[in-house]
């Protein structure tokens, strides 16, 4: 167990390495951020002075060393836009996207799930084809156009809810968030509905095509000849055997959804790290970039750590460390 | 399924009590459409950074809604000789109850070259002082190295700080509130980086009281995002408002539109340095051209001529911009009276072409952003097929600005999109940045990427700035416009329009240097 977890530590920091050097190298394709960031009022003088103190007139490979021996000491850089440590910026930010994703993702288990179960045990209900040919539209139409269509009816038709921000937020553990006030909780809805439409698709249809394929299988022919009643059948003995893809997909979209969901951060101006990730790629502000990359390794990494550790607990078969 | 009815239910229920509401006539929430990036004053010479601050701190010169300098907090300012300002200063005080005074003005002098990795420093406009007298508490003398009629608008861009912040004030305690403090007509209360900024009404401000108790300063850079706030009346005014929702705000009876022409000039540079061939411009068939054709003024008049400027700004700008064919909007300081765009004239171009030993016309590239300037890609879209329309076959190909800005500052381009921003709101900023020769020692050129040079335009730029006069000074910057226009140095397209949308009942002055203060947002009677 503790090899197979250092084994893990290990590739995720190698992973981190490489994609440092690969950003590095690949913004420096782009452009350079001193064309971007200086001010176009900047004469020639104030440029070198400029170049100089960002430690731009040295050469990549140079820069790059500073940065990895900053990060050995824990320090990813100073944004040039913002000059503040750019870890701080987006651990400052994170609570926003944290709530939006975690949200989200819950919402599309809370949804996604009885729907998909319903769906599978009538396959041909009129009811149970409504929600297929819906999940449809779920994965097909495109988040930000959903997210101004959202805005549009709710915020703006029927002014039943803000059209964007984050409102009011409260204080839990150091950290402000929206869901602990009315207000904050109605700036949640839109943006945390359109984000988790998809994943809502998503669930459903693994959920559906899992039961599905479980319910013709002996065992649960066996429960129900043994007199189970119906809802101990679906909930415990189909429930539990469909969950391992549902749990391995929620996991990764939980990952994506906090590292991707730019669209609808900027859509509902959602003050999250997607928007300030945009915002940095559009003015080239490299060490915001890096150090938001590395976040999302490790935050990968242990989503699917602890997936992992979830399967084992889902499903007795599952050993760690390769040897089932 | 009835469970999905439960959970939306509830989550709807929670909502519906909290519906948008924007009555609290005391608490304005007002949207802008770029983010801000810090709050000191001195950090970055950006707008949206100094359009925050203009309702925090102020400068010793301000300027009115077409940028034209007026007092601050100084109340005049004269030359003593002709390299010594005098300003006298106004009783005003900084949020913290202590009173301005020169000692104020002469620490934020020296503080602002001070200020670390600073990408856009406001040195630039402290650099020109090199001696800072204190007179008395209200009176100071700033000498110059040379005759400098420009101090008074480079003091337009500075914002006072107060002296006893000591040494070294770090950006991050502005960031925090704790060294934000400034005269102006709002105090800064919180900041939450990329969503908002509160401010608090200064009772003890020394001009016109301010009209709202509380601020709210959003930043929605989306802009549909931006547009809907406002239709709900989640805010009371955003700024930036898309050219492709003014139609539909102005139809609306809850929202009011308040528009001016900018400062900001949108232009073709053309490749002028080179003199052998230019990289995007070849003969009609794809062949190398032995001497670059742009350095012939025939070529560029035809160029400039092919385009329908009238129909950019109306069909592409939706109206949003007025054509033009010099640096300033009409009605700005050094404005030329009657230079005016040229009438398209398809026939007059082709037979410029045909003079310049072109009868065939020219394959051209034309480069652009595709996300800096309002609606820049379709612009070079547009201008590609009134060019083909005399015989140059031209190409279009936009990028985004991350990429686009690095290819334009290596020179790599002939004929390309640029934008401007005159901020000082006259034509010498122009002037020397985009037409004067490239000259790091002089500081001159530093946007002339078509590195066009003409040294007869150099002295009278010279001359200009260090003539103290205003008449004087503004009738050399006139001729020294006409001179690099006549010659098509650039090939200006139009100057654009700002736009600020409020809900109805609510009237506010739109400035002409893009700034979004909320001191200018008042209650209409």
């Amino acid at each position: 167990m503790l090899l197979w977890f250092l084994r893990r530590l290990l590739q995720a920091m190698f992973v981190m390495l490489a994609m440092s050097l690969i950003v590095f190298i690949g913004l420096h394709a782009i452009g350079n951020p001193v064309d971007i960031l200086i001010s176009p009022e900047a004469d020639q003088a104030e440029r070198a002075r400029i170049i100089t103190q960002l430690g731009f007139d040295k050469p990549l490979w140079q820069q790059y060393a500073y940065f990895l021996q900053g990060a050995l000491h824990g320090d990813l850089g100073r944004s040039f836009v913002f000059n503040e440590p750019a870890l701080q910026l987006i651990l400052q930010r994170m609570p926003a996207t944290l709530e939006l994703a975690v949200t989200a993702v819950l919402l599309s288990v809370l949804v996604g799930l009885p729907l998909g179960l319903f769906a599978g045990l009538y396959p041909n209900s009129f009811a149970g084809r409504a929600v297929m040919a819906g999940s449809i539209l779920g994965f097909s139409l495109p988040g930000f156009w959903v997210g101004l269509m959202l805005i549009m009816v709710f915020a703006v038709s029927l002014g039943w809810l803000p059209s964007s921000g984050r409102g009011t937020t409260a204080a839990l553990f150091g950290v402000q968030w929206s869901f602990l006030t009315r207000d904050g909780l109605a700036h949640l809805v839109l943006p945390a509905l359109n984000l988790s439409l998809f994943n809502i698709s998503l669930v459903l249809r693994l959920a559906r095509a899992g039961v599905r394929e479980t319910m013709p299988l002996d065992y649960i022919r066996f429960a129900r000849a043994k007199g189970l009643s119906p809802t101990r059948v679906v909930f415990v003995h189909v429930l539990r055997n469909i969950l391992i893809p549902v749990v391995t997909v929620v996991g990764l979209e939980l990952g994506s959804t906090i590292a991707f969901s730019v669209v609808t951060e900027s859509v509902f101006a959602w003050p999250g790290m997607g928007k300030l990730i945009i915002d940095s790629i559009n003015v080239l502000d490299r060490p915001v970039i890096v150090a938001y990359l590395m976040i999302v390794v490790v935050m990968f990494v242990t989503i699917n750590l602890v997936v992992d550790l979830l399967y084992t607990a889902l499903d007795p078969r599952v050993r760690l460390g390769g040897r089932a | 399924m009835r469970f999905k009815g439960v959970a939306i239910g509830s989550l709807l229920m929670a909502a519906v009590p909290v519906a948008a509401s924007n009555a609290l006539a005391q608490n304005v929430t007002v949207a802008v459409g770029a983010a801000v990036g810090s709050i000191d004053p001195h950090y970055y010479t950006l707008t949206p950074n100094t359009s925050l601050d203009a309702n925090v701190f102020e400068r010793l010169v301000e300027t009115d809604a077409q940028a034209r300098p007026m007092p601050g907090l100084a109340t005049s300012w004269k030359l003593v000789d002709d390299r010594t300002w005098e300003l006298k200063l106004r009783d005003a005080s900084f949020h913290d109850g202590t009173p301005f005074t020169a000692e104020d003005v002469a620490y934020t002098i020296a503080r602002v070259p001070t200020v670390v990795n600073s990408p856009g420093s406001f040195a630039i406009y402290t650099r020109p002082i090199t001696g800072v007298e204190i007179v008395d508490a209200h009176t100071i003398r700033l000498s110059t190295a040379n005759v400098y009629p420009l101090l008074p608008t480079d003091l337009a861009q500075l914002f006072i700080i107060p002296h006893k912040l000591g040494a070294n004030p770090t950006t991050e305690d502005f960031n925090s509130g704790k060294n934000a403090i400034g005269t102006g007509p709002y105090r800064f209360v919180s900041y939450k980086p990329g969503d908002r900024i509160e401010l608090e009404r200064n009772d003890g401000y020394w001009g016109t009281k301010p009209a709202w108790q509380h601020i709210t300063y959003r930043m929605i850079t989306n802009d549909a995002a931006r547009t809907a706030a406002m239709l709900s009346g989640d805010v009371a005014m955003i700024d930036q408002v898309p050219t492709a929702d003014i139609a539909r705000l102005r139809a609306d009876k809850g929202v009011s539109l308040w528009e001016t022409v900018s400062l900001r000039i949108i232009y073709l540079a053309l490749d002028q340095g080179r003199d052998g061939p230019t990289p995007f411009v070849t003969g009609p068939n794809g062949e190398i051209l032995a001497k670059n054709p742009l350095k012939d003024l025939r070529v560029r008049q035809a160029l400039s001529i092919a385009i329908n400027r009238p129909a950019i700004v109306q069909r592409v700008m939706e109206g949003a911009a007025i054509p033009s064919a010099q640096f300033l909007p009409p009605g700005s300081f050094s404005y030329v009276p009657g230079l005016v765009p040229p009438p398209t004239d398809i026939a007059k171009a082709k037979a410029l072409l045909a003079a310049a030993g072109f009868p065939n016309g020219l394959k051209i590239t034309l480069h652009g952003s595709n996300d800096r300037y309002l609606n820049d890609a379709k612009i070079v879209q547009a201008i590609g097929q009134m060019w083909t329309r005399i015989g140059v076959q031209t190409a279009v190909e936009t990028q985004p600005w991350s990429s686009y800005a690095g290819h334009a500052t290596k020179l790599e381009y002939s004929v390309f999109l640029q934008g401007w921003s005159i901020s000082s709101g006259e034509a010498s900023n122009p002037l020397r940045a985009l037409v004067a020769t490239f000259d790091a020692a002089k500081g001159r050129g530093t946007v002339n990427r078509g590195r066009y040079s003409n040294p007869a335009l150099d002295s009278l730029i010279d001359k200009a700035v260090s003539t103290a006069d205003d008449g004087a000074r503004e009738a050399l910057l006139i001729q020294a416009t006409r001179m690099a226009m006549d010659d098509v140095a650039i090939i200006p397209l139009h100057n654009q329009k700002n736009t600020w949308a409020t809900r109805a009942g609510f009237t506010y002055v739109p400035r002409a240097d893009e700034e979004t203060r909320a001191y200018d947002l008042r209650p209409a009677n």
